[in-house]
This record gives structure tokens, sequence and C-alpha cells, in this order.
């Protein structure tokens, strides 16, 4: 049994309605916990004078440098007591979740145990960069919630100037739209880079993000430094059977209007089925007996919005592989930056294609690592050097899929114009 | 024992684990073999793999901020209704899945009984992306947990139905800085006051030129205050973002009264159809008003079924906005058009109507 709770008039609002409250949660907790007493209290606090009351400082485990969040209370009385001392600490784990969020149930059930021992017993499943966050452990028993965590083969994710914890999307496991395996890919390039999450010793953050198709579940373009997002390079697939069940249900006007109309490049065209083209970068599907459905895969930008809508009728095509984009970013300090593409395709179908992607990955952080100011992003240091320079420095030859348009001022020095024609003639030749 | 305490167990550096280990075996037998899926009802997907395997997920809502009696009340109800897995959306939401699709009708029964809203899928209102707040935040503006909560309870049945024209992302953001990220409708503190300064503090606390380097407009200075080295602000450059204060917490933004809140809408993170978007602000100075927010919500029920009404099917915020335009947006959702909506940031040409096009 717990202390007695404090009054909590505005907290206790927040245990009506139907949705799940996290007010009941931290109740059920205060029932034994003199600890969720306290954060209760502090809560109320907050909620009282509009003002947050957390601070922060240094707290870690032993050999690392990140991955915990320190928080010692603020809120004291005229001698610099605490007011809610149970609650003086309130330190976070940040821990990295396998990559979809999968779990089973007995890995989540001893995670509940270790935190009901060293911490709150309050869990945030996750964190907007990934990590499952165990709120709420003092300073001495942090190192000890870790062990037992890390025991289970789990680890600290990054906090501060680092390699950040990443995600994935569900992918593979269980969706028809992924175009690699990103649970293998996450894997391979984040535990290359523990060092440089468990050390913050980066000019800032740097997070990678895996998306398995341009759904973008991961949200990786406008959250990563460097998205790897999912796309493929011959043909949708088509499936009659699947095309034909869609078309029934749907009919001619959901087609016309929310599958070819909606599509951003014209690429689609109903036609009746004699009039169909024949060509080796054109798919196409039969929806009855007489009409049917042509994609000229030339002009498809992998948006995956016609897949999203006829799914299986519709579906990545066979040679598939991702696209990688640098540079995304939210607000501060110049305002949100998407990622721009620097990779339109690579495979990742085997470990060598998945090294290539490490060794890209090595280079971007080294990069960054070298010329990025204080506090300035990659998409922000891209930004003040241009993307040139930051190409030539990671070394990945210019591609007309990198802009929307080329530039529209002639503010330039054409210097080696001639060299550069060549450059591209020889890596024209060398892909043919 | 003394001898074990004195050397700290040296942690292993294991990094991510192998997600093989948490896979329901119809994942692991059907690995990048799916081939498609459709939704029997809002808040359960059906998959099919090329196998032929048939796979029934179920999804339902949760507070995030878990404690360990509901993250064990939802894996009691994955091991005896479900398979023992389950995995957890980007948006809190819980998916737990099975081979038998006679388990699917009393897992959405157990589910909702004990509290948590199936649904989430398709086109529904998602569960918000949810920051820290005054729970946990060093640097909140407001709190992020109540916020979620009173808003969800608002769209509680817009989360259980797939009833809007595409799905709808929502997220919150204690400050500025955004970490609720982009979203079809974001609700996010907008400082509104220059940040007041502890000269008492700064100088013990502050690395001074960093606060100074990190002011998107210079209007941060070294000054000698009192006879204390310390900092100032031109409170005319100021634009309150509040980058200073995180460096330097004697720098306090955060106000109990001029905090406010500003709403933003027509971010799209997805590649579908058009290509991705930022979030434009549509509104500010709202009330940062605990516990409840009622004048937050108000707006953004508003504007969810303006677009709910009006949007046409599988157009997203902002696929309906390119549609009709903003002047009807604004005239549509009655909010009021300012000055303060015109960019005036760097880039902010790219933002302006740089055409003869009028729609009347």
């Amino acid at each position: 049994m717990a202390k007695p709770m404090h009054p909590t008039p505005m907290l206790d609002e927040l245990e009506k309605g139907p949705w799940p409250s996290f007010v009941s949660g931290l109740k059920r907790l205060a029932k034994e916990k003199d600890y969720a007493v306290d954060i209760l209290g502090h809560l109320e606090h907050s909620y009282k004078t509009r003002r947050g009351y957390w601070k922060g400082g240094t707290v870690s485990v032993f050999g690392y440098g990140g991955g915990i969040i320190p928080r010692f209370t603020e809120i004291k009385d005229d001698k610099g007591k605490p007011l809610f001392p149970d609650a003086a600490e309130f330190h976070t784990l940040r821990v990295m979740p396998p990559p979809g969020m999968h779990y089973d149930t007995g890995t989540l059930r001893k995670f509940c145990d270790i935190w009901e021992r060293h911490g709150s017993g309050l869990i945030a499943f996750h964190g907007q960069s990934g990590d499952i966050m165990f709120q709420g452990a003092t300073s001495e028993n942090v190192q000890k919630a870790f062990d037992e965590i890390n025991e289970m083969g789990f680890d600290l994710g990054g906090a501060g100037p680092a390699v950040r914890t990443s995600m994935s999307c569900v992918g593979h496991a269980r969706c028809e739209q992924s175009c690699y395996d990103e649970a293998r890919a996450h894997r391979a390039v984040i535990n290359t880079f523990l060092d440089d999450i468990h050390r913050p010793a980066l000019p800032y953050k740097f997070k990678f993000k895996f998306s398995g198709c341009g759904n973008d579940c991961m949200n990786s373009i406008q959250r990563a430094d460097m998205a790897v997002i999912g796309t493929w390079r011959d043909n949708i697939q088509t499936d009659e059977a699947l095309a034909k069940k869609w078309f029934a249900k749907h009919g001619m006007n959901e087609l016309v209007n929310d599958v070819v109309a909606r599509c951003p490049t014209k690429a689609i065209q109903v036609k009746a089925i004699k009039d169909l083209r024949k060509d080796a970068h054109l798919s196409s599907v039969a929806l009855d007996a007489s009409q049917a459905l042509e994609i000229d895969n030339k002009d498809c930008v992998r948006c995956v919005h016609c897949i999203n809508v006829m799914t299986g009728a519709l579906a990545p095509g066979k040679d598939r592989g991702a696209s990688i984009l640098v540079g995304g970013k939210r607000t501060l300090k110049i305002g949100d930056l998407m990622g721009t593409m620097v990779i339109p395709f690579m495979k990742l179908d085997t470990d060598e294609d998945r090294e290539k992607l490490v060794e890209l990955a090595q280079r971007a952080i080294d990069f960054f690592a070298e010329n990025a100011l204080e506090h300035e992003r990659t998409g922000e240091m891209i930004e003040r050097i241009g993307l040139v320079n930051f190409l030539e420095g990671v070394g990945i030859d210019v591609d007309a899929n990198m802009i929307a348009t080329p530039r529209t001022n002639p503010y330039v020095r054409i210097d080696d114009w001639e060299g550069e024609v060549a450059k591209g003639e020889a890596r024209k030749k060398a892909a043919a | 024992m003394a001898q074990a305490a004195a050397k700290p167990r040296k942690a292993v550096e294991c990094g991510v684990p192998d997600v093989q280990q948490f896979l329901h075996p119809l994942m692991i037998k059907n690995y990048g073999t799916w081939k498609y899926h459709d939704r029997p009802r809002p808040g359960v997907l059906h998959h099919v793999a090329r196998s032929g395997d048939e796979l029934w997920t179920v999804k339902c809502g949760t507070q995030r901020q878990m404690d360990v009696g509901t993250v064990r009340k939802l894996c009691d109800i994955a091991d005896r209704y479900g398979e023992g897995y389950m995995r957890f959306t980007i948006r809190s939401n819980v998916e737990i899945s099975v081979a038998d699709g006679a388990r699917v009708a009393p897992l959405i029964k157990v589910l909702e009984d004990s509290g948590f809203p199936v649904g989430g899928t398709g086109n529904s209102v998602s569960m918000i992306a949810h920051t820290q707040g005054w729970l946990h935040c060093d640097i909140p503006g407001t709190d992020a947990s109540g916020v979620v909560k009173a808003l969800m309870d608002e769209l509680y049945e817009e989360f259980k139905r797939e009833e809007m024209p595409n799905r709808v992302h929502m997220s919150t953001s204690c400050c500025e800085i955004n970490c609720g990220g982009q979203a079809d409708l974001a609700i996010i503190i907008q400082h509104t006051k220059p940040p007041t300064i502890n000269h008492d503090l700064v100088g013990n606390v502050c690395e001074r030129p960093a606060v100074v380097a990190r002011c998107p407009v210079a209007a941060i200075r070294p000054a000698m205050i009192n006879g204390k080295p310390s900092l100032e602000v031109d409170e005319k450059k100021c634009i309150c973002c509040g980058a200073c204060y995180p460096p330097c917490p004697p720098m306090q933004i955060n106000d109990p009264e001029f905090s406010k809140f500003a709403v933003w809408v027509g971010g799209k993170n997805s590649n579908a159809r058009g290509r991705p978007t930022f979030m434009k602000m549509v509104t500010a100075n709202l009330p940062n008003n605990p516990p409840r927010w009622p004048e937050v919500a108000a707006v953004v029920k508003n504007i969810l079924y303006t677009y709910k009404a009006d949007a046409r099917p599988w157009e997203r915020l902002s696929d309906w906005v390119e549609r009709i335009g903003w002047p009807r947006f604004f005239e549509k959702t009655g909010l009021p058009f300012t000055k303060y909506l015109i960019d005036d940031w760097r880039g902010a040409r790219a933002n302006l109507n740089a055409s003869a096009h009028v729609r009347f």
C-alpha cells in the first residue's frame, strides 16, 4: 500500500470519456507505489500552474554516454526541498525496439516485471523516435533496470548529438507492398553505428528510418536524415481475378474517379481490351469481358496510390529495392525540411546489397561529422553547402531524379562543363 | 557483494534485436510473400499470402503512456484470445494477429469490454502522434497525454469508423520544435511573447555563445546585466520560437497565459498521389486550457467535419485543400484569415500565389 494520494481534481477530469486514460493507469500504479503518488501530484501541479517542472542533468549507465533522459524536479519549497520527494528523480530509459515493433507477450511481461521492480511502472510504446520509453526511475535504479533489460537482449537507444534509434514499418512480416526486407536493413545499418548511438559525439542528431514503400508509414521523408523508402524498377504486377473482383464491387465510376483520375502522372488509362497496346513497359489487366486498365510504367512515379486502392489487383513489380533520401528534419531552426532523393534505386536483397547501404550510411555520417556545424542537421548542412558538395563529399553521382526542376537562375560557374558532360557519357556507357 | 557493487556490469552492446523471434509463425512462414489485404470491418485487417495462408489482425487504441497493468492486460488478451503476439503501430495502436479467423469476433469483444477501442484502420481518424509534455519533457509548453486523451475522447467514434474521405493522421507538439511531426491536422504550442530572462542564472547555467548562435533571427546578444554576464533579447526581432530555451533554461519561453495553441493542416508523409507536403498554419492564439482544452477541440472538430462533409473519396486533407483552394478553406471552416498566415520566413515566395489563378 502506498501513501495517500494528493488531490488531483484536474487530472481526474481525464479519467472521464471513452478513450483509455493514462491518468487511470497512473492511479493504478499509485495504489502500490509512493513514486506514482508523487508523479500524479507533480503533474497536477503542472496542470494547475500551466508550466513544466523537469530539468535535465547527467545520468547514464556504465560505459555509455547516452540513452538515459535525466529528469530532476524543480518543484521545491523555500529551503530547496522537493515538494514531491518520491518523484524528485524521474529518468527515462530509451530502449531500441525490434524492427516493426513486433513482440511476443513473454517479452512484454518481462519488461513489465523489470519496470515494476526498478521503475515507476509507466512504459510508453513508443516515443516519436521509436524507443520503448521506460519512464520514471531514480538515479540509483537506472543501472539496475538497464542491466536486466540488457540481459534480455535489448539495448539503449540514442539521445543528444548521436545516431538515434530507428524505426521500420511492419514490412515483410505482414505487408504486400513491402519492397525490401526492412527489418534486415534496419538492423544492418543501426547495429553498425552502436558506438555513435551510445557515445554522442556528432554535431547533432542523425536519424535513419526504413519504410517499405512510398506510403512511408514511418514518416521517414520528414523525420530521417537518411530515409530508406522501398520502390521497384520494373512493371506494376497485375492479378486478373482480383482486378475483376474489385471492378465488380466498385464499378466504373470509382475506377475513373478514384484510380485513373488520381494518378499523379496520368500513367493509367481505361481501355477496351481490344485496344490494349503491347510493349515491354506496359502493364495491363482485364476488369470484365470488355474493359481493361493499362499502365505505362515509364510514366509511373511509384506513388503507390493505385495499389493502395486496388490492393492485390495491382502490386509493386518484382525488381524491388529502395530509394535513399537525405536531409529530412523538423522545425528548428531553418524550418521543416523534406528529405531529398540522392539514390533513386538500390537493390537490398542480399547481405552484399545491404553492405553497400551500410557503406553509404557510413560515408554520410563521416561527412556530417566533419562538415556540419554544431547543432546543425544534415538537411541544414546541405542547404548551406549545396547538394552537389554533399554528393561529391559522399561519392554519389548526380542524377536527374534528384531535382524537381533544373536551376531557375543563371548564377553558376560552369568551368568544367565539358568534363562533366564526359563523366555523364561515361556513366551512361557503364550502365548500358 | 561489495566487490560486485564496486565494479558495475559491462553493457552488452547488442543493438537492435532480430525481429524473427517476436513474429507470429505465419509472419515467419510468409515473410516477404504477402499478396493482398482487405478490411472486413473497421479495426480488422485480413492479409492473404501467396501461399494461401490468411492472417487476421485486430487493431485497437491505447493511451501510449501505459502502466504495467495495462500492458499485462493486453498480454493476457493476446494470450487468451489471440495467439501470443502483438505489435505496436507508429501511433501507439496495438495490433493482435491471429491465424484463426474464428478468433476475431471474441478478440474484438474482449478488447472493447476491456476499454480498448477497436478501429484506427483505413479511412479513420487514427490515434494522435504523441509527445511527452508536462509528464516528462524539460521544455514543454503544455501536456501531451492530456491533450491527446481529451481530443481522442471527442474523436472516439471517428477512430472506430472508417467514414473519413481518406485516413486522417494527427499530431500534437508541446513546443515549436514539433516532435509530433507532420500530420493532416496538428496542434502545436505557439509562443507569443519573448523569453523572460532570469539574469541571476544565465552566467552560470548557459554557454552564452552557443545560445547566441542558436537564435534563428540573431536577436540574442551577450550583455552585462546588474554586473553579471547574461544575455539580452532584441524583443522587436524575436520570433518567440523558443530555440534559446533548451540550451539556456533561464530564458523561460513558456508562459501560462502567453503560450498558445496553433492548428496546422495538410501535412502528408505519403507519396501517394502528390508529393509529400508540409502542413500549414491555419489558426493560432487558442488558449492552453487544461485539463480538456475545449477551444482547441472545437477548432479541430470544425476542420475535420468540414473536410469530412466536403472532400471526395481518397482526398487527404491536403488533396482536398488543393482542389478547393485556401480561400474556400477559410470560408468553409469560418476560420479567420489574417496577415499572420502569410509566410515571411525563408523560402516564403514559394508559398505565395505567383499566378493569376483565382477561384470565384
